[in-house]
């Protein structure tokens, strides 16, 4: 039953917060194995169209296609909730914050969510935890908490804990934008392996020169509205629209 | 008439008796208070109104009222309506049930605390909001209360002597009981003050570990 053509397809998407809006009619597509950069300034409504794709913010009015099959369908509640908790099982977030659950450790945030949505044994929770830290670089700390983390091993935890879901479709929101500079590198090569098996991500990020080393397209954002959206050559070399080129005169740390 | 201890030694077995009745409530009232702190915080926090408004009652008569009058009433006072406990279950469900109460504030405003990214990145798994409370909010909330909540279990210790008066033949009754016999009230509430306050050592120092073990995790 589909009746959408794109991997990733959001319709005329709208968010109010009271008066406020926030989303102006947002529409968007994202191809299986594409990598899409939405960068833009703060307050354009970038986490809030990233985070209405896993209806963490539900829109206001739209909606959001994920394989085939309405995210934000409606549906009465409980079986929203149940519809809703399945579909997040396909769509991995990654936080600024990392969001870790700092009573558990490594292993166990990771193999947490499998566990107990998939049920899986023990054994094989083991062998996911060793497969996905290692994935990340982290199995070494398989045994620490969080708080025995740094930033940059935090961060690489939370990607670990987020693919053990087996996602269709990563979504990060600012996944460096918390960490001191020498430890941005270390997630950003995590993010490019992981572009590198072709997974399907939608990166909201600062970081211009990684946007356009690693995206097959970036969206610039302002004011609620997808102001130009290419490929990064175009959007960061010859942006048509005003606005994107004082963004980027402002921001550009000098992608080539 | 001075003090004397040598009529003590021959009523040690009610005397220890009594601190094994004293241990037993206070750890399984422990247990209820602990238990049902966590069941009356998420109640009070995300049931619906028509169910947290029994419960707000049941916790303003458990924290407005003295836990004396609540261990007769369920003594004394559920036999009229045909629950007849036996004394040792309706002290241990008094204590734990009025500790609960007090433990369900501290809960309440730990899960409040909790990082809302918490809940977030829980839900983003795909974990309902029940699994993400059982498995990642209360489990942090609880330990970020663990020591205010072993306060209220060493007042849980001390309020136990209560129980004595609807019966329970515990430490504070068992002395009472040889003060009866021997008319050494003296040399008798000492020796208990003395369990009490062993029980009350070996308490924090459990708590203590709980405590340390936690510690790691941060
Ligand atoms: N819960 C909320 N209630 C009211 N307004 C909100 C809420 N969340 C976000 N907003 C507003 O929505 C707008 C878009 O916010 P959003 O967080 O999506 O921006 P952003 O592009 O991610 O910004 P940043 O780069 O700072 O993260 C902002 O003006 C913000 O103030
Ligand atoms: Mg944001």
């Amino acid at each position: 039953m589909s009746d959408t053509q794109h991997f990733v397809e959001i319709r005329h998407a709208r968010k109010n917060y009271g008066y406020i809006e926030v989303l102006k009619d947002i529409s968007l597509n994202v191809e299986r194995g594409q990598i899409v950069a939405i960068i833009g300034p703060s307050g354009s409504g970038k986490s809030t169209l990233l985070r209405a794709i896993n209806d963490l913010d539900p829109l206001t009015e739209g909606e959001v296609w994920l394989d085939g099959v309405q995210v934000n369908k409606k549906l009465p509640h409980r079986q929203y909730e149940k519809h809703i908790n399945q579909m997040r099982e396909h769509v991995g977030m990654v936080f600024q914050h990392f969001n870790l659950f700092p009573h558990l450790t490594v292993r166990e945030n990771v193999t947490m969510a499998p566990k107990l949505l998939k049920g899986i044994s023990n054994e094989d929770a083991n062998k996911l935890a060793e497969e996905q830290l290692a994935h990340v670089g982290l199995l070494d700390r398989i045994d620490y908490y969080p708080s025995r983390l740094s930033g940059g091993q935090k961060q690489r935890c939370a990607i670990a804990r987020a693919l053990a879901m087996k996602p269709k479709l990563m979504l990060f929101d600012e996944a460096t934008s918390a960490l001191d500079p020498e430890l941005v590198e270390e997630v950003n090569l995590v993010m490019k392996k992981l572009a590198e098996e072709h997974m399907t991500m939608i990166i909201v990020t600062h970081e211009m020169d990684f946007a356009a080393s690693v995206c097959d397209r970036v969206l610039f954002m302002d004011q609620g509205y997808v102001v130009e959206e290419g490929p990064p050559e175009v959007v960061f070399k010859n942006p048509k629209e005003e606005r994107t080129r004082a963004f980027l005169r402002k921001h550009l740390g000098g992608a080539k | 008439m001075g003090l004397d201890f040598s009529v003590v030694p021959a009523w040690m077995d009610t005397i220890l008796l009594g601190v094994l009745w004293t241990i037993a409530i206070t750890v399984t009232a422990a247990l209820l208070s602990f238990v049902g702190g966590i069941l009356l915080a998420v109640i009070a926090l995300y049931a619906p109104w028509i169910v947290r408004q029994p419960f707000r009652f049941f916790a303003w008569l458990f924290m407005g009222t003295p836990l004396l009058l609540q261990l007769f009433l369920i003594y004394f006072g559920l036999i009229q309506i045909g629950i007849d406990l036996p004394a040792f279950v309706a002290g241990f469900i008094g204590l734990g049930l009025h500790f609960a109460v007090y433990n369900s504030e501290l809960i309440q405003t730990a899960i409040i605390a909790v990082d809302t990214g918490q809940m977030e990145a829980a839900r983003t798994l795909g974990l309902s909001r029940t699994q993400a409370l059982r498995k990642v909010v209360v489990p942090q909330a609880v330990r970020d209360v663990i020591p205010p909540i072993g306060n209220n279990m060493i007042a849980l210790l001390k309020d136990s002597a209560l129980v004595s008066v609807i019966g329970v033949t515990e430490l504070t009754l068992s002395a009472q009981l040889a003060i009866g016999r021997t008319y050494r009230p003296f040399e008798f509430y000492l020796v208990a003050a003395v369990c009490y306050y062993v029980i009350n050592l070996g308490m924090e120092a459990v708590l203590r570990r709980i405590e340390r073990r936690i510690a790691l995790s941060r």
